[in-house]
């Protein structure tokens, strides 16, 4: 291999020059002539996570097998670093983390074998592993905190486990730029933070990240540019300014449930004391004391009528602790 | 000498008898590596379409007198390559797609065969002849394994990556595309090497059921290799051993060797075996 990929530690910091994933107004129209992206246009650079947001449906998966190369769009381009992905492909320059349901789990591979795939395009023609692979093996999978189960066959890990197994191969590839498709999906909340950290730290290293996900709270969370797809990029840009409400309507659209305070059961009686429950786009809110509440008061009447009874009397009671 | 010695060595002294296990060991050993693989990446049912579809260019191939092999092995890989155009250019699903054109293309090539008169042995062709090899097929057998099986060896990683995470293998900027034509290329030549000894119709469980008994015993990738190669040689060996006393036809007593062992893998397999289960659940209840 003539170009091979910078080997430096990705946990070093950013000496390596800035790159540029530039998606060039893709169309990408598949043979029964459903059109799943149309003229789709974004850039990024590298030191950012970028959230790549849509519903179901919306091109999400799609673009990123054009980006990879595995769909050919009818129109426009896909360049890195202004070269062609191919390429790019070709230096090594781009991990894929695939979504847990793309994977054969009764593949008959250990967590080592699927670890040293990542190292593939550093070996000869043969895939032989040498001294410098395995170490590279042995540091990814210690940084996701998989080294012990190196010896598993893959299915027999827990669904928090398969991800870091394929997030530790790439890690081995040592790639500037990171794809992870659906990262959270069916992981326990230890292991998102777990994940959510290591991206943190390979975006302090000059990597550039791109995570497609539904998952919409976590996206503020880790994300500092959000792409926002239906289709289309309907806006991409700083998290701040793109993941707008009005945004995420437009991209979501009846699909996304709203919570909204000033309607819900919570701002009549307790207005600051929430808990808020996430689970994806649907929230889970307790209020005051437990209490369960709704997000829409019609109907609730009853809920509402035994709140202000509890507060009537929480007032009228003597408060012996609080003097 | 004893005479049930004598009685049970008697098949080695026919040399039709000796030259059909070499060549059974060298093809069953070539199906076995490759049907790993073809286990694992969901293409029984290919190895089955290239073996029916190899039929109209074997008569073709005799018709214009050219080398039967080649007329088979491109019949076969057309079989292969209309499936995924007519796939990637309709709404049908894969295995529907290969499911009509082989038959249609075994379907042709019976026409041809009464058509045009040519002097081929269907039921040779359709049931295999190992104890009838040409002089020189023995050769050409062991030849072919052998250049298949080295190239499977030295691309075995590629083509594992290839089978469990093509976009993976996209990633580090191997070609798929040429992997594929590979991947089919080899199959469609195993088939017509096999033909030879097993025929047309048995064909795909020499290419199945090795593989599938290693995926059964065992979860590492290695082991499975060695597991078929040994399921597939030693069912050759004694198909084609116990079809001398059986007086049965050879490619059926092989193959049924295979399923027998198929059974047995099933039934006492380490981890997920029936009798394993079935004592799992035995010990959960009480």
């Amino acid at each position: 291999m003539t170009e091979s990929p910078p080997d430096s530690p990705p946990h070093s910091p950013a000496e390596s020059p800035p790159l540029e994933l530039s998606v060039e107004d893709i169309t990408v129209s598949y043979p029964n002539g459903h059109v799943a992206l149309r003229d789709t246009r974004f850039r990024l650079e590298s030191g950012r996570i970028c959230a790549l947001v849509g519903v179901n449906g919306s091109g999400k998966s799609t673009l990123f097998r054009a980006i990879m190369g595995f769909v050919k769009p009818s129109r426009g381009r896909v360049q890195v670093g202004g070269r062609s992905m191919q390429s790019a492909l070709k230096a090594g320059l781009i991990a894929y983390v695939p979504q847990a349901e793309e994977v054969d789990w009764t593949f008959p591979v250990s967590v080592w074998d699927v670890v040293l795939m990542g190292r593939y395009g550093y070996m000869n023609f043969l895939r032989m592993p040498r001294a410098r692979d395995r170490e590279v093996a042995e540091e990814s999978l210690r940084r996701v905190g998989m080294l012990e189960y190196r010896d598993r066959q893959i299915g027999e890990l827990s669904g928090g486990q398969k991800k870091r197994v394929f997030l530790a191969r790439a890690l081995a590839q040592r790639s500037r730029i990171i794809l992870l498709d659906e990262p959270f999906t069916g992981v326990d909340v230890q292991t998102e933070t777990a994940i959510i950290k290591l991206l943190r730290e390979l975006c302090a290293a000059g990597h550039l990240i791109l995570v497609s996900t539904h998952n919409l709270g976590a996206v503020p969370e880790f994300c500092d540019w959000v792409v926002l797809i239906n289709r289309t990029v309907l806006a991409a840009g700083p998290t701040e300014q793109v993941f707008t409400q009005d945004n995420l309507v437009r991209a979501f659209g009846g699909v996304l449930r709203h919570f909204k305070f000033d309607e819900s059961t919570v701002q009549k009686h307790d207005e600051k004391a929430v808990t808020l429950l996430t689970d994806d786009e649907r929230p889970l809110v307790f209020g005051k004391g437990g209490h369960l509440e709704y997000s829409h008061r019609e109907g609730k009447e009853d809920v509402l009528a035994e709140r202000d009874e509890e507060e009537a009397e929480a007032a009228a009671a003597p408060e012996p602790r609080s003097r | 000498m004893p005479p049930l010695l004598d009685a049970l060595l008697e098949p080695f002294r026919y040399p039709f008898m000796v030259e059909a296990m070499l060549a059974g060991t060298a093809i069953a050993a070539v199906c076995a590596v490759l049907s790993c693989y073809l286990v694992l990446k969901g293409w029984s049912l290919m190895g089955d379409a290239i073996s029916h579809a190899v039929l109209p260019g074997m008569v073709l191939a005799y018709f214009f007198g050219l080398p039967i092999a080649l007329g088979a092995f491109l019949s076969g890989l057309f079989c292969a390559v209309s499936a995924g155009f007519i796939r990637a250019n309709s709404r049908v699903k894969e295995d529907t797609v290969l499911g009509v054109v082989f038959t249609g293309l075994f379907a042709l090539g019976l026409v041809l065969f009464t058509k045009l008169k040519v002097d081929l042995h269907i039921d040779k062709v359709l049931f295999g002849n190992i104890l009838g090899l040409l002089p020189g097929d023995l050769r050409a057998t062991l030849l072919t394994s052998a250049v298949v099986l080295a190239v499977i060896v030295a691309l075995r990683r590629d083509l594992l990556l290839f089978c469990f995470d093509p976009a993976q293998a996209r990633a580090i900027g191997l070609r798929t595309g040429w992997l594929y034509y590979l991947l089919l290329s080899l199959l469609a030549v195993t088939i017509v090497v096999s033909l030879k000894a097993v025929g047309i119709i048995l064909v795909v469980a020499m290419l199945v059921t090795p593989g599938c008994v290693g995926f059964l015993l065992t979860q590492r990738f290695g082991r499975m290799l060695w597991i078929a190669v040994a399921t597939a040689v030693g069912s050759s060996f004694v198909g084609v051993y116990s079809s001398f006393f059986l007086n049965a036809s050879t490619a059926a007593c092989i193959v049924l060797t295979q399923a027998l062992v198929f059974v047995g893998a099933m039934a006492f397999a380490p981890k997920h075996g029936l009798l394993r289960r079935r004592r799992g659940a035995a010990s959960a209840s009480t």
